[in-house]
């Protein structure tokens, strides 16, 4: 029922409201977008607050645009829903995992020489 | 797509979710529509690509210090370059947008114009992309020079091969447009692609986030 569902989402209840949710789509999108581009070229947020905007910000754009763009929402397909989810499982651990396991590396072989002074 | 549905389905109009198999009896012969299946098909490669993208994405997290004494992103990344970039993107996403619309509206001139902005919109920006690269090689930060580099070319890389696929996809696109026009097969090709780019440009979010600004703010 994807199909059906995303086409009767896309064409809504008539031509306007598919473009009422592109506008509002694009709209957000280009706020998420000035936001963190303003924030760090003119510096104005800086250090952990600026990675935390920037990240909050790409996040919030990525479920804009699957929303408004892609259609993904709670009427979607059963099965487009649950291998979305499965899918942003494998991210985090892959992406979480990776960098988890690469900072512990770093950290200890750097700890090496003063472990070894005992 | 819409219309082969109601074609199919006199009586589902309503059918939000668990039709009656009943409701199917009259048409039981008629040819199943392939569309939906297609689309999840399309939708599961996605997913698989966005796995692709993820292994990229954790590769430059992992090497982005890296800087084997060569440049930082700091100093090589020109901010008000990217935002052009990612504005061009962007608005080809609502373009394509308005190529769907044209879709269900059934306007295939309409959904050739869109199609054509979409694509120059895309060519454009992989024509910055390959500008940018180009500067970067000729500086001496190219993806031999660090561990930074090699992730950096190779996830920004292979995103602009994604566009360049789409926008080979999109051409060929336009010419059955031009020697069909819109029937199921079109329309459902069409949706596919439209799911693709506006994938792209997800995947281009974390891009411009993760390797650009973080980068030169770092």
């Amino acid at each position: 029922m994807s199909a059906h569902d995303m086409q009767a989402h896309a064409s809504g209840h008539g031509g306007h409201g598919s473009l009422r949710s592109y506008a509002i789509g694009f709209v957000l999108a280009v706020i998420l977008t000035v936001l963190p581009f303003w924030a760090v070229m003119t510096g104005a947020v800086t250090g952990g607050s600026a990675v935390a905007l920037v990240m909050g910000t790409a996040a919030v754009q990525m479920v804009v645009h699957l929303i408004f763009f892609l259609h993904v929402d709670g009427s979607s397909d059963r099965w487009t829903l649950l291998s979305l989810l499965f899918t942003a499982i494998v991210l985090v651990i892959l992406v979480g995992g990776s960098l988890w396991v690469m900072y512990h590396l770093d950290h200890n072989m750097m700890a090496m020489p003063m472990s070894m002074t005992e | 797509m819409k219309t082969l549905r109601i074609l199919q389905t006199p009586g589902g109009d309503d059918g939000q979710g668990t039709v009656p198999p009943s409701a199917f009896h009259v048409d039981e012969h008629e040819h199943h529509d392939p569309a939906p299946t297609v689309q999840l098909g399309f939708w599961i490669y996605l997913m698989s690509d966005c796995i692709l993208f993820a292994g990229l994405f954790a590769t430059f997290a992992v090497l982005s210090q890296n800087f084997a004494g060569g440049p930082t992103g700091r100093e090589l990344f020109d901010l008000p370059y990217v935002a052009v970039e990612t504005a061009l993107l962007l608005l080809s996403s609502l373009s394509y947008g308005a190529a769907m619309l044209a879709v269900n509206a059934g306007r295939r001139g309409a959904v050739m114009f869109w199609l054509a902005v979409t694509f120059l919109l895309g060519l454009a920006f992989i024509g910055m992309e390959l500008n940018e690269f180009h500067h970067m090689i000729a500086e001496g930060a190219g993806p031999d020079r660090s561990g930074f580099l090699s992730a950096f070319f190779t996830l920004v890389g292979t995103h602009g091969l994604h566009v360049t696929s789409g926008l080979v996809w999109m051409a060929i696109m336009m010419v059955q447009l031009g020697l069909r026009g819109l029937n199921p097969t079109t329309n459902r090709r069409l949706m596919c692609l439209s799911l693709f780019w506006h994938f792209l440009d997800i995947v281009w979010i974390g891009v411009f986030s993760f390797v650009y600004l973080l980068g030169a703010a770092a």
